[in-house]
């Protein structure tokens, strides 16, 4: 099934693509959480995709991770086909390809940061002395130089957050997946995060984050709104 | 970081450009050891079920092979080649008694090394002529040959034991039981016990017999004495008889025919350290029980892991999905939940072999016995240690893998 598939095209622009992506599960009655869903990002995008409670934003980013497939439709991601890839091969793909951020930040309790973030390169296969390089460099990156060596309990959560981010960045994924990223922040943290990750965009880093605050999805260069598991509006590229 | 989005994937190993998700065995040890580090009490709980079961089997195994090896230095030391002839019931032909020329007559077999005869004199010895005649302690009078205590490879706690020269004269040597119940620790030279109705000097107390015990209730005098002073008639109740080890079995077969050719039926014959052998084989059968009840705890152990794991799986979930995200394909997470199990069970196996062999050393210690712990027990043990914990683990794992991950990010 996954043989002969082309590799990414380096040429090409479009870090993600959505066509006709539909997700529909097998409860009684069955749910179908997002109906038709065209959505492509192109390198160096950040864009902030927004919807209330319901409207499908976590199958959205599910589907656009890899960790779910959609029941009709195709999905491309880093120029990959994932209607082509086995489950072996998506577990690949998500190693180097993909970073994730997550509201509840999923940081292993007993570790420093900088291991936390090396964890971001564990199934890459790479070495650990080179995985905390990359992890040091990281973590200067997002302004936690200085909190190499803390445990995670010991950490606010908007330093929590931000080695999150920082383990998203560790691959140099082709795109940044956000879920909610400031849903458990305070306003200061969440403002400080949403400017982090403004800046890491700058630097290039492709970035989708998903919200239901439209405050904030609107404070980036692209807004899609959710609704109802379709895409009610995409403002398009509005910075260059 | 610009190169943020340079796309990678030269190294064409999947067939698709995608280089798979890869794990080293160190990553792969320390993942599994992450719920051991985050939940020590639990972790160690879990392990102490192993640890018990192990500690169980290597204990039993131990303490049976440690005394096995005393039982075997104390055969060695008694020798195996000492056989008794006794006067059995008989089926009511003969008169159930030895002849007199028994020993005699035994001693001309090639094989025979040594003969010595016991002749049980029916008289009662007290501490004093002032105890009362029913108080006779339960302690028997035996005439025996000067070479009695060589035969019997034993040994005195005190005094000497009978010569050719005591052994004419009123002199008694006691059994360690019967010294005890006469209250004569220590042996003076001047002691007399009131033996027969008339007194006897003591001129020595027996360490404890291993191969007769019988004569540790007894008060031993000369066979001669017994003719001379006591009107007794020497009639052989046994024949303690030493032979060629190497002819162990041709002795054996004609001891009764030898001893009492008129009547061979009405004859005993035995090896005491058949006994001793005997009491090890019933020493084994409760060395199989308590290996059962090992494995018992063993097996409540593993069940003890299953559940921790169950329990961790599902505490976890954020994790799994966390790792999946990452990058881990169902297997690295199967390996790191079987990793776990089996790191667990690795723990208590080992804490069960050190425990295990603690005991075994204390109650050894005290016994007098070597320490001897056999490989098999060590090894054995951390395998089954193991195994537990590969099968208790396995199905944990299985779901672990097999959970989905937008389920598992779901649940945090």
């Amino acid at each position: 099934m996954t043989t002969g598939h082309p590799a990414p095209a380096s040429g090409s622009d479009v870090v993600l693509s959505l066509r006709g992506v539909t997700k529909e599960y097998p409860t009684t009655p069955p749910v179908r959480a997002l109906r038709g869903v065209d959505f492509s990002v192109t390198r160096g995008e950040l864009v902030g995709v927004v919807g209330p409670s319901g409207s499908g934003k976590s199958t959205l980013l599910h589907i656009m991770g890899t960790l779910d497939r959609p029941t009709a439709g195709e999905v491309t991601v880093a120029g990959y086909n994932i209607d082509e890839l086995s489950d072996k091969d998506l577990s690949a793909l998500r190693a180097r390809h993909i970073g994730f951020v997550f509201q509840q930040f999923h940081l292993l309790s007993g570790y420093t940061a900088l291991d936390n973030v090396a964890d971001g390169l564990l199934y890459t296969g790479m070495n650990v002395s080179d995985r905390r390089d990359l992890a040091h460099r990281a973590l200067t990156r997002v302004g936690l130089g200085h909190r190499l060596g803390h445990v995670a309990t010991k950490l606010s959560g908007g330093e929590r957050q931000r080695v999150a981010v920082a383990r998203a960045l560790v691959g140099t994924p082709s795109i940044v997946l956000a879920d909610e990223p400031t849903g458990n922040l305070d306003t200061k943290n969440s403002d400080a995060i949403v400017e982090l990750i403004r800046q890491i965009n700058d630097e290039g880093v492709t970035f989708v984050v998903i919200t239901h605050n439209k405050e904030i999805a609107e404070a980036f260069p692209r807004t899609a709104g959710l609704r109802d598991g379709r895409i009610e509006y995409d403002s398009g590229r509005r910075h260059e | 970081m610009a190169a943020s989005n340079t796309t990678r994937g030269a190294v064409m190993s999947n067939g698709n450009g995608l280089e798979p998700s890869r794990l080293h065995s160190a990553d792969a040890f320390r993942t599994a050891s992450v719920g051991l580090q985050t939940r020590k009490l639990r972790a160690a709980l879990s392990a102490l079920g192993i640890m018990i079961g192990i500690a169980a089997m290597v204990g039993v195994l131990g303490l049976s092979e440690s005394s096995k090896s005393d039982l075997l230095a104390q055969l060695d030391r008694l020798g195996t080649n000492l056989l008794t002839v006794q006067a059995g019931s008989g089926i009511g032909i003969g008169s159930g008694e030895l002849p007199v020329e028994a020993a005699g007559m035994i001693s001309r077999i090639g094989p025979v090394e040594q003969t010595s005869t016991i002749s049980s004199v029916d008289v009662n010895v007290y501490k004093s002529d002032y105890v009362p005649e029913g108080q006779t302690g339960g302690i028997t009078v035996q005439a025996v040959d000067v070479n009695l205590l060589e035969t019997l490879a034993g040994s005195m706690a005190d005094g000497k034991f009978l010569d050719p020269a005591t052994a004419t004269y009123p002199t008694a040597v006691l059994g360690s039981v019967a010294a005890e119940r006469l209250a004569i620790h220590a042996v003076t030279g001047t002691q007399q016990i009131w033996l027969g109705g008339q007194w006897f000097t003591v001129i020595g107390v027996l360490d404890e017999f291993e191969l007769n015990p019988d004569l540790d209730r007894a008060a031993l005098i000369g066979l001669t004495t017994a003719e001379d002073f006591l009107d007794h008639e020497v009639v052989p109740s046994s024949v303690l008889v030493r032979a060629n080890p190497d002819f162990i079995d041709e002795v054996t077969s004609v001891l009764s025919a030898t001893a009492n050719p008129q009547n061979p039926e009405e004859v005993e014959v035995a090896r005491p350290s058949d006994a001793l052998e005997a009491k090890e084989a019933a020493d084994d059968a409760f060395t199989a029980l308590f290996l059962g009840l090992g494995a018992v705890a063993l097996l409540v152990g593993g069940v003890g892991i299953a559940n921790v794991m169950v329990i961790s799986v599902l505490e976890r979930r954020s994790e799994i999905g966390l790792r999946r995200a990452l990058g881990a394909t169902k297997r690295h997470v199967a390996v790191q939940f079987l990793g776990e199990a089996l790191l667990l069970s690795a723990v208590g196996g080992i804490g069960g072999i050190i425990l295990g062999w603690a005991v075994t050393g204390v109650y050894a210690n005290v016994k007098g016995w070597s320490v001897l712990i056999p490989p098999i027990a060590i090894g054995g043990g951390m395998a089954a240690a193991l195994l537990i914990g590969a099968i208790a683990g396995l199905y944990p794992a299985v779901r672990a893998a097999r959970m989905s991950p937008t389920e598992a990010l779901r649940s945090a």
